[in-house]
């Protein structure tokens, strides 16, 4: 199997999906950027990530839409073409960006299938980039899904590598509700085995990343690989873990998680967003309340800080949950 | 494009329906029947149909809060609507919208919006829509003055500019946003020239008279049907009601609305220079009793319709979940 980058493996998917279904159009700041130019190069960006390259020039400019800088009518336009047949992708350059376009994602394209009695559908993906780990600052490094996730009528993805990337990206583009992408920038560079064909991975079903009998843990996004680490790291003590990757967050596969702890008795959450009103909490609760029996130990959260991004190197390591800390926190719970 | 006899005759019994739709919801309210938040259309009737009377079910609408009268010009289900208000079951939108929020997908209503600057984004991309779609189809952005202060409005004329998209953007200017005058509140005091600085075409009309409005929407409609991007119109017309119904209007002089309902009210209008359009008054005496029988029949109706079944909470928030 071909060895591809979670962007390449995102890609791929508008692609192929672009090709299958003439409805689907990209919009977005610089999705091609380089219109209006002075280079006369065309496609000269294909996104700031480079996640919509070479649609352009295979699908045309009445497919892929270069933008103003107008996040509202962005997502206002995906919502309208949505509800009028189409099936669009908005890029927001920047998760953070959802501060300008609110409205439109959780008063809007959230809500009409409800307010409107069931009498319309509005199947549009939002893609956002987002996570710290770049030095970006405050403004261009959150994980804002909590947010989102907690709205009626969205549904919320957050993949953790490149494979289910691309089968998540699939089935979003074919669901016939609006879907919230959020795509981590540290991963799009990290390669995975990708087949090149079309495959889907249904919403609402957790992967389990490691089978173990004395921990479960889960976690999201960038936290998986940093997961995964602390996992080996204490089964050379031979503590065993179940690490477990929700990949959607709405709808969330809490059977999965409340299995496991059935089996473990310990629970260990992990998420890259602050800890309060998180998914973290979320699914502490959600344990707390439908599997409290079988609990051996409180529960941990490993979180962020209660603070925004901050900028310099030193401070911004210390603001994303590490390998060590999930350790520590796996360790914490197995001895109690 | 002038208008056949029957094309006038319905639209005047569009405007009439509206007209008395409203004037019974502001009778039934003070019943307190009516769950509630609602902003009657009642003065701004020659907009709604003029605007909407040459669009089929495939050209798109986006409304506002004052949504009833856009409804109804674009073809919505008089008795479905009622019903919705009233919060019933087998309203529009299953008694899940109410006033705010009726829709009607089938008729190309994309629905009222209770967010003052919400819709016009939304038309935009109903207008990427028409143009992907190259089908002559247009998209229509109803809003009010109050809506033109709202950036996500600029957003939406600069974006149907860049794109050169058939979006119509149609501002209601009724002299107040909520109950700010719009002499305060726009402060260029020209609510078109500020569309035509995105460049785009704009043009004022008189929102109480039929035949200005619809000669108005003739232009708006040739020109981006000949491909020629977005085009808007400031219709100027009045509410006779407030902003909501309960809405004491402290901010109006005392006989205003007294004085418009004599010389702004669109159905006067239409009547008065009938004749030159070969329309008999006799007809639109017919057309009036007509309207009151339906009316009257919605109301009764909605009135004895079932709310909706508890279970119905959970459904439609999803497609699949």
């Amino acid at each position: 199997m071909a060895q591809k980058s979670m962007r390449d493996a995102i890609n791929d998917a508008l692609h192929l999906e672009m090709a299958r279904d003439p409805r689907v159009i990209v919009l977005g700041e610089d999705v091609s950027g380089g219109a209006g130019g002075t280079s006369g190069e065309r496609e000269a960006s294909g996104g700031i990530f480079g996640i919509t390259k070479g649609l352009l020039p295979k699908f045309g400019a009445d497919r892929v839409i270069d933008t103003p800088i107008s996040e509202s009518a962005i997502i206002g336009a995906a919502a309208g073409a949505a509800l009028a047949g189409l099936r669009p992708v908005a890029e927001l350059m920047f998760a953070d960006f959802v501060g300008v376009s609110l409205d439109q994602i959780f008063n809007q394209m959230a809500k009409f299938r409800y307010m409107f009695g069931g009498k319309t559908t509005c199947p549009a993906v939002v893609r956002l980039a987002m996570g710290a780990g770049m030095n970006m600052g405050a403004q261009h490094s959150q994980t804002i899904y909590p947010m989102l996730a907690s709205v009626p009528g969205l549904k919320v993805v957050i993949p953790s590598n490149a494979y289910d990337a691309k089968g998540l990206m699939l089935t979003a583009l074919r669901d016939d509700d609006p879907v919230m992408f959020f795509e981590h920038k540290a991963l799009y560079p990290r390669k995975g085995e990708v087949p090149d064909g079309d495959y889907t991975i249904p919403f609402g079903q957790a992967a389990l990343v490691r089978e173990g009998e004395h921990v479960t843990v889960v976690a999201l996004a960038r936290m998986v690989a940093f997961a995964e680490k602390a996992v080996d790291a204490v089964a050379k003590d031979g503590i065993t873990c179940d690490l477990i990757d929700p990949r959607t967050v709405s709808p969330l596969d809490a059977d999965t998680i409340l299995e496991s702890v059935e089996n473990t008795g310990r629970l260990v959450v992990v998420d890259e967003s602050p800890p309060r009103c998180s998914i973290a909490a979320d699914i502490a609760a959600i344990v707390a309340s439908r599997g409290f029996r079988s609990l051996r130990a409180p529960i941990q959260i490993v979180t962020a800080p209660h603070t925004p991004v901050p900028f310099a190197r030193e401070l911004e390591r210390a603001y994303v949950p590490s390998p060590g800390r999930i350790e520590q926190a796996i360790r914490q719970v197995f001895k109690e | 494009m002038s208008l056949s006899e029957t094309e006038l005759l319905n639209a005047y019994r569009r405007m009439k329906t509206i007209r008395e739709f409203e004037e019974r919801l502001h009778v039934e309210i003070q019943t307190g029947e009516i769950p509630g938040f609602t902003h009657l259309y009642a003065g701004q009737e020659a907009v709604a149909v003029g605007i909407c009377t040459d669009l089929t079910d495939e050209d798109y609408i986006v409304s506002t809060h004052r949504g009833h009268g856009h409804c109804i010009a674009k073809g919505c289900d008089v008795p479905g609507m009622m019903k919705e208000i009233y919060g019933r079951q087998d309203g529009l939108c299953h008694g899940k919208g109410g006033s705010m929020h009726i829709a009607d997908v089938e008729r190309g209503m994309l629905g009222a919006n209770a967010i003052v600057g919400g819709g016009p984004p939304l038309a935009v991309g109903a207008a990427i829509a028409c143009r992907n779609r190259r089908n002559g189809r247009v998209s229509v952005a109803f809003g009010g003055d109050g809506s033109c202060n709202q950036g996500t409005v600029f957003e939406a004329l600069n974006l149907a500019v860049v794109l050169k998209v058939p979006a119509i953007f149609v501002f209601e200017n009724n002299g107040y946003s909520e109950h700010t005058g719009v002499d305060y509140a726009v402060g260029s005091h020209d609510i078109a020239a500020r569309a035509a600085a995105f460049g785009m075409p704009a043009e004022h009309c008189d929102g109480s008279d039929f035949f200005s409005v619809h000669a108005a929407m003739a232009r708006a409609l040739a020109h981006c049907r000949a491909g020629g991007g977005p085009y808007a119109i400031e219709a100027h017309t009045t509410r006779f009601y407030g902003h909501f119904e309960g809405d004491p209007q402290l901010y109006r002089a005392k006989d205003e609305v007294r004085r418009q309902r004599e010389t702004m009210d669109c159905l006067k209008r239409f009547r008065a220079v009938a004749g030159e359009h070969g329309i008999a008054l006799a007809a639109l005496d017919a057309i009036d009793a007509d309207v009151l029988k339906e009316i009257d029949a919605a109301v009764s109706a909605a009135k004895a319709a079932p709310p909706p079944a508890e279970s119905a909470l959970l459904t439609d928030v999803y497609v699949s979940y």
